[in-house]
């Protein structure tokens, strides 16, 4: 078996919308999928008809060699789903969630109550293990989402959004759990709307919208394909946006995207981003407009839409405002 | 999704689990049950002495001593509503994706929901029999016949429990389940001898009482607790004749019925 997950046309059609239109997915075993698009393009429709939760209108789908129509419940005793929102009863203490999810995988009591203790101390739960989870942090709820789905060892692991709505802390914390737990073997399909998480944690990236894969490759192919790093200049008096745009089309890779609300151009740059940076600098000097901040950053998820379809991604919680974008062609 | 059988075993110990987990939200939050189990208290005083002197139970026959055979019945209908609400807080949690992704039974949740609402049933007879202890009401028949009529009474508290529980899965949310049920229970148990003689309904409607659910389990257990009188005929009905066999015809047929339409209205309402 070296494909653990494997869907082909999935498709699911609500009343007025089409949540997938085709969508095509591998993930080879013992890899991480990163599944990479804004809310509503499909990503948790698609978790939830892999993790067997929803019916899909067209297509199929295997997980771990076993149809997830033809037998659900072969599916589900070998996944572990770590939803958007915390699955946990909030009234039960850590322990009691974790050992319930235990017996009912079908282990004894010794057995679950004995994996609860080690899923505990393994994800740092151990002073919160006997307190009701409605006393956890986001962030410690989470964790013990994540411990569910591990209860029973399962060889494919679905998270659903694993950090979304978590403090940068939490989610520094997740991350580090998240990648001990793929070096150890596991194979997992993890879906995000940070390019930065898909990044740091997948082999291979999906981006979806609409409910079609619109890129496929490794973080590196897609970000090549994006334009890699992001120049962007803010400049002090917005008279002057024009001369900025014109130093910034000198080392361009693509277009100038020019924001007169918030007084900032920016554009993606390749190969050595801090030495293009310095030319930029020098040549705005030169032409003396003044700056009120400058920096290079990674592109996000927005940057990747903005070149893939040549709009927003259309998720209005995470995306910076880019309506008020005009484009310098260069 | 296509059905996978699991065995009645798998069954039994996931709705136990299940059941556990429910038990524990009473534990910790002890509050839910006050007031639930207060409402029977009011029920027991409210009739007994508001509306005690005016209905007359029929010669020889003290009202309280009518009374408190209907208002168990009535309770433990009402207290079905119970396990509605739970059910339909139970599937605005994330925690029913947790279950549905687990390999365990299907109907793992209702049995485990209605199971454990059986404890409340439980606890909120025994919180009536003692009120109506304190107001006069007594067991006349042997210690068996005070069982059985307990008993029965906890089977067809079970059985009506599904019921409710079908409508909390149908209903969109909690706030819907309380209004929704009392369509079906206030006409249920007022349509019925709980509360007033029978010889007191016109013709017509003497006949629906006479067959609904409610009055023979009041009459059954009217007669296991003794509170009947030799003045009071009971009505030549069969359902009347028989009211424990009829009572048990009862639960059977609801559950035949409203266990798969729950199983079926669980996999729909959670796959949403």
């Amino acid at each position: 078996m070296s494909d653990m997950i494997r869907a082909t046309g999935l498709v699911k059609r609500y009343k007025n919308t089409t949540a997938l239109a085709g969508l095509d997915l591998v993930v080879p075993e013992g890899t991480v999928l990163g599944l990479l698009g804004p809310n509503g393009a499909g990503k948790t429709t698609a978790v939830r008809i892999l993790a067997t939760l929803l019916r899909p209108d067209e297509g199929s789908a295997e997980v771990a060699g076993v149809d997830v129509l033809a037998d659900p419940m072969g599916v589900r005793s070998r996944i572990g789903l770590s939803g958007q929102y915390a699955a946990v009863d909030e009234h039960l203490t850590g322990f009691e969630n974790l050992e319930m999810v235990g017996r009912l995988y079908g282990m004894s009591r010794q057995k679950a109550s004995t994996r609860a203790r080690d899923l505990l101390d393994r994800f740092d739960l151990v002073d919160a293990g006997d307190r009701p989870s409605k006393t956890y942090s986001g962030g410690m709820r989470r964790r013990l989402d994540l411990a569910g789905a591990l209860v029973a060892e399962p060889p494919v692991l679905i998270l659903d959004e694993p950090t979304t709505g978590l403090d940068p802390r939490s989610r520094q914390q997740m991350w580090t759990v998240i990648r001990d737990l793929v070096s150890d073997g596991t194979t997992l399909l993890l879906t995000t709307q940070y390019l930065e998480e898909a990044d740091l944690l997948a082999d291979d990236i999906v981006v979806i919208d609409h409910g079609k894969a619109i890129a496929r490759g490794t973080a590196d192919e897609l970000k090549s394909q994006t334009g890699g790093e992001r120049i962007e200049v803010v400049v002090a008096d917005v008279a002057r946006l024009d001369d900025a745009a014109r130093a910034l089309v000198g080392v361009a890779h693509g277009e100038v995207q020019a924001d007169p609300a918030r007084r900032s151009v920016t554009t993606a740059v390749e190969g050595d981003g801090a030495g293009r940076l310095m030319q930029v600098l020098q040549a705005l000097r030169d032409d003396g407009v003044e700056l009120l901040d400058v920096g290079l950053r990674r592109p996000t998820l927005d940057d990747v839409f903005l070149t893939l379809t040549g709009r927003a991604a259309e998720d209005d919680a995470t995306a910076p405002k880019t309506e008020t974008e005009k484009e310098v062609r260069s | 999704m296509s059905t996978t059988r699991t065995s009645p075993l798998r069954v039994a110990t996931d709705g136990w689990v299940v059941a556990k987990r429910n038990v524990i939200k009473i534990k910790r939050v002890p509050e839910i049950l006050v007031f639930v189990l207060l409402s029977p208290i009011m029920f027991v005083l409210l009739f007994a002495y508001v509306f005690g002197g005016a209905i007359d139970a029929g010669a020889g026959l003290d009202y309280k001593e009518f009374l408190i055979g209907g208002i168990f019945a009535q309770t433990v209908v009402f207290g079905a509503t119970f396990t509605g609400a739970g059910l339909a807080e139970d599937m605005q949690k994330g925690i029913i994706d947790r279950f549905r992704s687990l390999p365990m039974s299907r109907s793992a949740v209702l049995v485990g929901r209605t199971t454990s609402d059986i404890i409340y049933n439980v606890l909120s007879l025994i919180i009536m029999a003692l009120t109506g202890l304190l107001v006069g009401w007594r067991i006349r028949e042997g210690v068996l016949d005070a069982l059985a009529a307990f008993a029965l009474l906890i089977l067809f508290a079970y059985a009506i429990s599904w019921v409710m529980g079908y409508i909390g899965l149908l209903v969109p949310s909690v706030e819907v389940i309380n209004n929704a049920s009392f369509l079906v229970i206030m006409p249920l148990t007022f349509v019925s001898n709980a509360f007033v003689p029978l010889e007191s309904f016109p013709d017509g409607l003497r006949t629906v009482v006479e067959w609904n659910p409610v009055s023979a389990v009041t009459q059954a257990v009217r007669e296991l607790f003794g509170n009947t009188s030799a003045a009071v005929p009971v009505p030549d009905a069969w359902s009347m004749q028989n009211p424990v066999l009829y009572t048990l015809l009862w639960v059977v047929g609801i559950l035949i019925v409203f266990v798969p339409l729950s199983v079926r209205q669980y996999r729909i309402a959670s796959s949403r």
